[in-house]
């Protein structure tokens, strides 16, 4: 019988024993519910060898591109080696190579990892500040496209890390990064599949790192992106955005914003998810990702699902406040 | 014979059918307002997990489950109306999807059996 390899411990799956049960009969610890595979409670990750298919039924594509499985359902037919922490990842050191002011309240930083970073565009990762304060940022940079990893940082009131990557933090800097995680990322596959993006603030930094990998990839879809914010002014890479719409045919950039202000010249006044309501009233067999403000992440995932999008097709990345998950 | 969930077409029924139905439950204005708050990824996985039960399928239906995920909306005046509404819901979603009257009637006899525990009787 193949081994199950566990935080540096070996143990024997005895026949017709599932990952989970031959973890449990080790005294390891594992949420379990119903298991049958329906609830999803006992997920763990293989870090090395592949979980079977059969333990990866239901699963979100994302997820079992990294090797995600549910314990219940898992005969393995080789040895697997498990991370239970939910792959909180590793720790990296990576030099800072730009800071660039994007708006009145969000800078640009970008850095030059030590070693490669195993990512997708739109994980996000955990910066840790001065302090030891830990928050999460997306990346919007592209593996395979820039040697750089690429983070948009909004100044927050009181925003312990966001103020010091703001204005403590200079070009040749050393930065700590622990990551990536999150199951918000483009998958290749099906090419033609139409998608949808909508974003609030910072929110426009993994949709980006997304859009930019699908068309790195050759996706041939519609690509429709929505990026909201409260002011005109508090939008950004309305220019990049749209050359980039200009480029390709399939691409179409939707910029709105509630209040004008600023150079507000063909920015939609109105409110993101209606404006996404009225240009995609049809979302079936549609991709959709979600991010930025959590309230407006919630409304739109509803509307998004209402008007035909299939739950298992929303990716939704909610930018929680510190103190919450402290997403920024 | 094959059971009730082989007829219904098993996993591939449900994957089908669990985004229908819940839309159809958001959609309904009798029971719409328990939903307001909820996750809604975790909510689509409960309400696999429920057509999971309701088609016959592989389960570990437990009574207490029903009842502890039940409780807060006692709170807020869930009661048989709200249960009648879930069923007919169910009932349209395979209606529409061209299951046959007969078996739409053996899941709503299903979905009928617990609610008891739903409603902590």
């Amino acid at each position: 019988m193949p081994n199950i390899h566990v935080d540096g411990a070996t143990f024997e799956r005895a026949p017709d024993e599932t990952v989970l049960e031959c973890l449990e009969r080790n005294g390891v610890e594992v949420m379990s519910s119903c298991r049958t595979g329906v609830c999803q409670s006992c997920l763990v990750q293989a870090v090395e060898g592949a979980p079977p298919a059969a333990a990866q039924t239901g699963l979100r594509d994302t997820m079992t591109k990294q090797g995600f499985f549910l314990a219940c359902c898992a005969l393995p037919e080789e040895d697997l080696t498990i991370d239970l922490s939910g792959a909180a990842g590793r720790e990296h050191h990576p030099i800072v190579t730009s800071i660039d002011k994007l708006n009145d309240r969000v800078v640009r930083v970008r850095c030059e990892p030590d070693a490669p970073i195993d990512y997708f565009a739109g994980q996000f990762m955990n910066v840790v500040g001065p302090a030891g304060d830990v928050r999460s940022y997306s990346v919007a940079s592209v593996a395979g496209l820039d040697s750089y990893i690429e983070f948009h940082v909004m100044l927050l009131p009181g925003g312990k890390v966001s103020s010091w990557m703001h204005d403590g933090l200079n070009v040749g800097d050393t930065l700590t990064l622990i990551g990536p995680q999150g199951a918000c990322y483009y998958v290749e596959g099906s090419p033609d599949q139409p998608m949808a993006l909508a974003g609030t603030g910072t929110g426009l930094a993994p949709l980006y790192g997304i859009v930019r990998d699908a068309l790195r990839q050759g996706h041939s879809g519609s690509i429709h992106l929505f990026h909201g914010s409260v002011r005109a002014d508090g939008l950004y890479l309305v220019d990049e955005l749209r050359a980039l719409a200009n480029e390709y045919e399939n691409v179409f950039y939707h910029p709105c914003a509630l209040e004008a202000g600023g150079d507000d010249n063909g920015i939609e006044i109105r409110a993101i998810d209606a404006l996404v309501e009225a240009t995609l009233p049809e979302l079936d067999g549609y991709r959709v990702f979600l991010c930025g403000h959590p309230d407006l992440v919630k409304a739109m995932q509803r509307n998004v699902f209402l008007s035909g999008a299939s739950m298992g097709e929303i990716y939704t990345d909610a930018f929680l406040p510190a103190g919450g998950a402290s997403k920024a | 014979m094959s059971s009730l969930y082989e007829q219904l077409g098993g996993e591939a029924a449900i994957d089908a059918a669990v985004d229908k139905f819940y839309r159809k439950v958001l959609k309904d204005d009798r029971i719409n307002s328990f939903f307001e708050d909820t996750d809604m990824e975790r909510q689509a996985a409960k309400q696999k997990a429920f057509l999971t039960f309701a088609f016959g399928g592989p389960n570990n239906y437990t009574g207490m489950d029903m009842r502890k995920g039940h409780a807060h909306m006692l709170e807020k005046g869930l009661n048989d109306s709200h249960v009648d509404a879930v069923i007919e819901d169910l009932a349209a979603t395979l209606t529409e999807m061209g299951v046959a009257d007969e078996l739409v009637a053996q899941v709503g006899e299903i979905a009928n059996s617990v609610r008891d525990d739903v409603l902590s009787r």
